[in-house]
């Protein structure tokens, strides 16, 4: 078990443990949005895929991380753009519209993978990194923390600036207002279409993010079902965060950490079936639920389409 | 020149000035209904503008035009003298017209000042300190002192309603409507709130007010128009209402809203809120069939519970449970009924202590729950009439033999019910939810009022009734007590209890604040219950 303790192993479970938390925090931080809002984004998945495979072929083409992101961002709004109109305009419902999605995004994405690269898996770069000077060069966790692709660090400032925005801004109280009483919101003169609509692109844009990171710079190629129920971790975070960024930020740690765990203590040749060890994320999530879930509040009109006049 | 007589004529109707807004012409049709049928009215800055009318009558359609929630089919909206189209409630807002709408639209999480500031510019920050003068100047103009950072789920009803009139003059105080605003309110309550309007119409606000209670309209109305069936039937001007009494008033609303109908019925009274108290009977020899002990029952998200709830119910008594609505009504029924455990003490049914047993062991001991969701808790709204008039026999003799549904005789017994209380609907077979109000509750009162019944709780049986059907149900529970049904009958219509009660006990924040013998002095007292201002 001494390997367990070893500098190198440490710094490679929580550089490991960041690597795999980044996407469950972009798509926590999403879902965060919409739930907020009112809708109970279950599609995420499928945005996180579509993200995955729009920035794959964004960054193989271009060679820019920057634009892998982007087009990431952008193809996760695609799908959402598909919950917007089929949820919130025409009122359809909101789990079975998800699945369908996330389903639907699965199969579109293996297909184009193979049309595109027939059974070939190629390979990105290696990312470039920022190593942030001073707090780089502290023993064991510098390396694990302060040497990451830039995004790790935009996505933990953009937890902190959401926080600021629910609290000081009219953007956090129409949120609000739309998944607690729309019909306030309505009578306030803002369309209540309108934004949920945008909060759903928002949660796509990130999740679209989210999925390129995983792609782009967890794995460094794209293959088929990748995000294998990141997006649902996401949901479960949004869920027992209450509304609140920095409780996603902790839960995204969380699952980065047991997440990481699962490659950590493979290499390590720890003598564990590698089926349990697997397991542990989903084991955690349960865990988790079973803990916190009970707590958990929900806006009340979550998951419900507004319709002028309905009560 | 068409549009120039119109508009003369809307602004001609009151002495030469020109009205803060007026409607002249207005159309409006739903499917197979016209809910407003050609109707011309004009709202003049200081004054009261009393519209009443039955539901159904069109004043909820009217408002939701004039806050830019319905587009008119055909006629048109005048601002100060000029057409105008309000095609959104942003549009409405920003002209000044500000509508308190019946039920609150306010966000419970979210603070006082938070909720005054909704519907800002969205890319901007919170800027909280021009909204906190404009709430000062507000809350004079009201007389109110609330708390700007208050959340307002803690907040009474009723200052909740002022903080909706704040929001409905927020963005400028030409026009405030309010749509029912004493339904939820206390006697105290209703007090303030005419106060608070008197206030605003002398400071120059042109105030509409829609009720369907004539004591409302008489006292606060400057000048009172009466809609039926979607028609404007009659007004009476201000001049010609200051030369009236009550009684003049009263007679005149009457005639217009019942016109040559019989006028000696039931609706009359409802409307009045008059009630023929019901003769003294004598009850208090018999034994208890209902006790209730120490009551109380856990508190989930929203929801007000009970605590240490104890009364007797006699055979042939009703007690009417008064109330703010959201002070413990929903769980009393529904611990009652069995839906709901209790936390803490006993219900006993005659001699048999039924606190753990659940709907079916009170079911069979003549318990019956009349809930007030009619569509939902109370029928499946896309089941048939048929069915839904068997909801609660599902599987048992004689309806179904072997597990197999005996359609023939649910269909029929459902036909004889149907004629036996008059429930209006196409066949048997139509779904109940395509059914009004008034002949849904017709049928939950078929299906839970049989021979077998000893027991009924009501609750707020007659919310969102037709006076027609306010009094067939108000009729019906008299008679069940006349036949010994032991009556519990829970309503925020003060009116309504006072008609029907022997006693009255009155909830407050989950206790029973006390039970009053409806005799002469009841109401006042009911009245200081209900503020939690008295022990009784």
């Amino acid at each position: 078990m001494d390997v367990l303790l070893t500098q190198s192993f440490l710094t490679s479970l929580i550089f490991g443990a960041v690597t795999a938390g980044i996407p469950l925090l972009l798509a926590g931080l999403g879902e965060q949005i919409s739930e907020k809002a009112g809708v109970l984004n279950i599609g995420i998945e499928g945005m996180m895929l579509f993200g995955a495979y729009c920035g794959f072929v964004a960054a193989y083409y271009t060679g820019s991380f920057w634009l892998g992101y982007l087009f990431g961002g952008l193809g996760g709004m695609v799908v959402a753009a598909l919950v917007a109109l089929l949820c919130i305009r025409l009122g359809l419902n909101q789990i079975v519209i998800g699945i369908a999605l996330t389903i639907g995004f699965e199969g579109l994405t293996a297909l184009l993978h193979y049309v595109q690269f027939s059974r070939t898996y190629p390979r990105l770069s290696p990312v470039p990194t920022l190593a942030i000077p001073g707090l780089s060069d502290i023993p064991v966790l510098g390396q694990a923390l302060f040497n990451h692709n830039a995004l790790v660090y935009l996505a933990v400032l953009l937890t902190f600036f959401l926080a600021w925005l629910f609290r000081n801004s009219f953007i956090g109280l129409n949120l609000e207002s739309a998944g607690n009483k729309p019909a306030a919101l309505d009578a306030a003169g803002v369309s209540v279409l309108a934004t949920r609509s945008a909060a759903v692109l928002a949660t796509g844009f990130l999740a679209g993010i989210g999925g390129a990171y995983m792609a782009n710079v967890g794995a460094g190629l794209f293959v088929p079902f990748m995000t294998n129920g990141a997006g649902f971790i996401g949901i479960v975070l949004a869920m027992l965060a209450r509304g609140r960024p920095v409780w996603v930020l902790l839960g995204a740690a969380l699952f980065g950490i047991s997440l990481a765990m699962t490659t950590a203590l493979q290499v390590a040749g720890i003598n564990i079936p590698t089926d349990v060890v697997q397991m542990l994320p989903f084991a955690m999530v349960m865990l988790v639920l079973v803990i916190f879930a009970r707590h958990s509040v929900l806006p009340p009109a979550l998951g419900l389409p507004y319709v002028r006049g309905e009560r | 020149m068409a549009q120039e007589t119109v508009s003369a004529r809307a602004a001609g109707a009151s002495s030469g000035r020109v009205p803060a807004i007026a409607v002249t012409g207005i159309t409006k049709r739903y499917p197979g209904v016209v809910a407003n049928d050609d109707v011309s009215l004009a709202f003049h800055a200081g004054e009261i503008h009393v519209l009443l009318g039955e539901n159904g009558a069109g004043k909820s359609t009217l408002i939701a035009m004039l806050a830019g929630m319905q587009q008119p089919d055909s006629g048109e909206i005048l601002l100060a003298g000029r057409p105008m189209r309000l095609t959104s409630p942003r549009v409405s807002l920003d002209h000044g017209i500000g509508t308190v709408f019946q039920h609150v639209l306010l966000v419970p999480s979210l603070t006082v000042i938070e909720n005054l500031m909704l519907g800002g510019p969205w890319w901007q920050r919170l800027n909280k300190a021009p909204a906190l003068a404009r709430f000062a100047e507000l809350s004079g103009l009201l007389g109110v002192s609330i708390d700007p950072d208050a959340q307002i789920g803690r907040l009474s009803l009723g200052q909740q309603q002022q903080v909706e009139i704040m929001r409905a003059l927020w963005r400028g105080e030409q026009v405030l409507i309010l749509d029912e605003p004493t339904s939820m309110l206390t006697p105290q309550g209703v007090r303030d709130l005419g106060e608070v309007l008197k206030r605003l119409r002398d400071k120059g606000v042109a105030i509409v007010l829609i009720t369907h209670k004539m004591q409302e309209a008489y006292e606060f109305g400057d000048r009172i128009s009466v809609l039926r069936l979607g028609r404007l039937v009659g007004s009476i001007e201000p001049g010609r209402r200051a030369t009236m009494s009550q009684h003049d008033v009263t007679e005149e609303v009457i005639h217009l809203m019942f016109g040559a109908r019989d006028k000696t019925g039931g609706e009359v009274d409802v409307l009045l809120g008059q009630h023929r108290r019901r003769a003294d009977r004598n009850i208090a020899n018999q034994s208890p069939r209902l006790i209730v002990r120490h009551l109380s029952t856990v508190a989930e998200r929203g929801e007000c519970p009970i605590r240490d709830v104890s009364f007797e119910l006699r055979p042939g008594e009703i007690l009417g449970i008064a109330g703010v609505d959201g002070n413990g009504q929903k769980h009393l029924a529904e611990v009652l009924a069995g839906q709901r455990p209790a936390a803490e003490g006993e219900i006993v049914i005659g001699d048999r202590n039924v606190t753990v047993g659940g709907v079916e062991a009170r079911r069979e001991l003549g318990l019956r729950y009349i809930t007030d969701e009619r569509l939902g808790e109370g029928t499946v709204g896309i089941f048939s009439v048929a069915t839904n008039l068997v909801l609660k026999e599902i599987g048992r003799p004689p309806l179904w033999r072997n597990g197999l549904t005996l359609w023939d005789k649910v269909n029929q017994q459902a036909r004889d019910q149907i004629r036996t209380y008059d429930i209006r609907t196409p066949s048997e077979r139509t779904p109940i939810a395509k059914l009004s109000g008034g002949n849904i509750q017709k049928a939950l009162l078929a299906r839970e009022l049989t021979e077998t019944a000893s027991i009924a709780i009501f609750n707020k049986p007659t919310y969102g009734l037709d006076l027609h059907n306010i009094r067939l149900a108000r009729e019906r529970i008299r008679d069940g007590a006349e036949k010994g049904l032991a009556t519990i009958v829970i309503s925020t219509e003060l009116d309504e209890l006072l008609e029907l009660s022997d006693r009255i006990g009155v909830m407050f924040q989950g206790r029973l604040a006390g039970i009053v013998d409806n005799a002469g002095q009841a109401e006042r007292q009911i009245g200081l219950l209900m503020t939690g201002a008295a022990q009784g």
